[in-house]
């Protein structure tokens, strides 16, 4: 068994971020992903990010997978990187197990950060499992990493931000989005971005969710169904759409399944998207020296990952050892820009999630 | 009804837009109305003609005297909610952001859309703009009959 | 369905990779993974969920669903949406658990 001073699972845009600055003090670092290439969500992200400068908005998700591979490419010194393998167990001795080529292969680590983002939720409804059927996600992979249409003609389900950014990423590769349905009274995510479809010609119906798809073998038809105040179906307002493909966009829950192998202590919070760890304010769960980052410790856009990612990074090297004489001040910073993320209406829910899960040990 | 269509009311639009006067040459028009994290729009003007603030959830105010209708802030804009508009005899010529393929040909015309997605006029396409700072995000100038000023929003390929 | 022309990426022509699809030849490109390929040819059921034999596609497309499952080269239960496709490989529409031989 080999050991490794800081090991992160999940090369995504926590996980980068995380490694860059944990090596910049210093600290080697064993980065594993399980996918061919680092990047994690971010390389299918065809549109321009908000936040601020310090998170690189105005640039592209797949351009800032790119600009958070560059840093710790530059860093290879001091970080190791396995792709293709997949974390399988997590250890109360500090040991992880990892899946690589075949093969099981065991490291003992001093410090581990859990960056394993964020998994599609589903929706119940019937013929929900009739191909064409697709997690917003995995239409985005499909069209932007592999270049191959999900289909012509489709329907949108959820107005969250996903499910408008990637209604508008069809378009662009010129699929036919023949409505957005919403089962809330208003529209989930920004307002701009639906504004953005609504001037295509994009139908954005509140109030309305998908009921049935029809189809043998493939979804060729749904059936949707208006919702009164109380959330109710209303009977006579079902209307059949052609379609030859299905995008269910209703949120992401946190990939937490390491983190309940290894023990920390989780909890359901609705607002973050389902299971988290509790932390405190540097990202440590209830297991010394086990960190988190990004969606897994509550599913946010990837601007505050990537700063949660810096943070914990930081964090996590203090930890065993490598504090910078600019520690306290690198971290109030990041704290602070987190804040800023979050501080709007659109935070609100965010801020309420993670009331619920910091640690008792901060008061 | 943004809330619940993504369309703008006539008032909300008229609101960002500066008095008639003011556009006899051309002005950043910000159609960004609600409270998200985000200020590109304010990092990237030259002439610092757009005030955000330290808390980046704020909306964007644009200072129109400061403001040169250059459109960097156009295609700056992650939400493509930025447009520049200028009024020259009975004409309005807008700066647009567009992302589709393919791009207007200069001197071609395309159909005006509004914002609920409707075609309400023709469009002159007058200049098409694409460096690498906008990032495949294209600059697109264009005129309508000056009655549109405050209904036009895009262009649509005439063949769609 | 291949896109070709997009405005914010580019999908350069790439390498042709020749597949069996339940002994019917099929081609996909490099880069592909096994289900990339198949949607990419319009096939879009992969298979049969174990009890009710109903059609199954992909749903995740990241590894994380089980919803893509197939057998390839005769190895029950690959992940076909994160598997990359390579020249030669017999893919099989997976009926029940799958055998391993």
């Amino acid at each position: 068994m080999t050991n490794k001073e800081l090991i992160i699972v999940g090369g995504g845009p926590a996980g980068l971020a995380a490694a860059y600055t944990a090596a910049q003090t210093g600290c080697h670092v064993l980065l594993i992903d399980r996918n061919p290439q680092m990047g994690g969500q971010l390389i299918k992200q065809t549109h321009k990010f908000f936040g601020s400068e310090k998170q690189f908005a105005k640039t592209r998700g797949l351009n800032i997978a790119k600009k958070l591979i560059s840093d710790v490419e530059t860093c290879s010194d001091r970080i190791e990187i396995i792709c293709d393998a997949t974390v399988v167990g997590l250890y109360a001795d500090q040991v992880v197990n990892v899946l690589h080529n075949e093969k099981y292969y065991k490291y003992h680590f001093d410090a581990l950060i859990i960056a394993t983002g964020a998994g599609e939720k589903m929706l119940a409804f019937e013929n929900n499992d009739l191909p064409g059927i697709y997690g917003a996600g995995a239409v985005q992979t499909l069209m932007n990493l592999y270049g191959v249409l999900p289909g012509q003609n489709i329907v949108m389900v959820g107005s969250g931000n996903i499910g408008l950014i990637v209604s508008y990423q069809l378009i662009q590769a010129g699929v036919h989005v023949k409505a957005l349905l919403e089962a809330a009274p208003k529209i989930g995510g920004y307002k701009v971005h639906a504004s953005k479809l609504r001037r295509l010609g994009v139908d954005i119906l509140t109030q309305t969710t998908i009921q049935r798809a029809i189809g043998n073998g493939c979804v060729n038809q749904i059936e949707t169904i208006e919702l009164d105040d109380s959330w109710k179906p209303i009977k006579g307002t079902e209307k059949l759409i052609d379609v030859d493909a299905v995008c269910i966009a209703v949120g992401l829950s946190p990939l937490y399944q390491l983190l309940a192998m290894g023990g920390a202590e989780l909890k359901y919070v609705p607002e973050l998207g389902g299971m988290v760890p509790i932390v405190d304010g540097l990202h440590q769960t209830t297991i010394n020296n086990i960190f988190v980052a990004g969606d897994v410790a509550g599913v946010e856009e990837a601007s505050s990952a990537i700063v949660e990612g810096y943070l914990s990074g930081l964090a996590a090297a203090a930890k065993i050892g490598y504090q910078q004489p600019d520690y306290q001040k690198s971290i109030a910073d990041y704290q602070q820009q987190l804040k800023n993320l979050r501080s709007g209406p659109f935070g609100a829910k965010i801020r309420a999630g993670l009331k619920k899960v910091e640690a008792k040990t901060n008061a | 009804m943004l809330d619940k269509t993504g369309v703008a009311t006539p008032e909300q639009v008229k609101s960002r837009f500066p008095q008639p006067e003011q556009l006899l040459k051309p002005k950043a028009i910000i159609e960004c109305y609600e409270d998200i994290p985000c200020n590109p729009c304010s990092t990237s003007c030259p002439f610092h003609a757009i005030e955000i603030g330290d808390d980046i959830n704020n909306q964007p105010q644009l200072n129109v005297d400061l403001c040169t209708g250059c459109g960097i802030c156009v295609t700056s804009c992650p939400g493509l909610a930025i447009m520049t508009a200028e009024i020259r005899n009975n004409l309005a010529i807008f700066k647009i952001p567009y992302e589709f393929l393919p791009y207007p040909e200069p001197n071609s015309i395309w159909n005006g859309v509004n914002r609920d997605g409707k075609v309400i006029c023709d469009a002159n396409i007058v200049k098409v703009l694409l460096t690498n700072k906008q990032d495949k995000t294209v600059l697109v100038t264009v005129s309508v009959d000056k009655k549109y000023l405050y209904d036009f929003v895009t262009v649509r390929n005439k063949n769609e | 369905m291949r896109i070709f022309k997009h405005p914010i990426l580019d999908f350069p022509k790439k390498k042709v990779i020749h597949f069996q699809f339940d002994g019917v030849e099929f081609s996909g490109v490099e880069g592909d993974t096994i289900a990339s390929a198949l949607y990419a040819n319009g096939i879009k059921k992969l298979s049969e969920s174990v009890e009710r034999h109903r059609a199954r596609g992909l749903y995740c497309a990241i590894g994380n669903c089980s919803s893509c499952y197939m057998t390839v080269d005769h190895i029950p239960n690959i992940k076909t949406c994160v598997t990359p496709l390579s020249e030669g490989m017999i893919v099989e529409s997976q009926i029940g658990k799958g055998v391993i031989r």
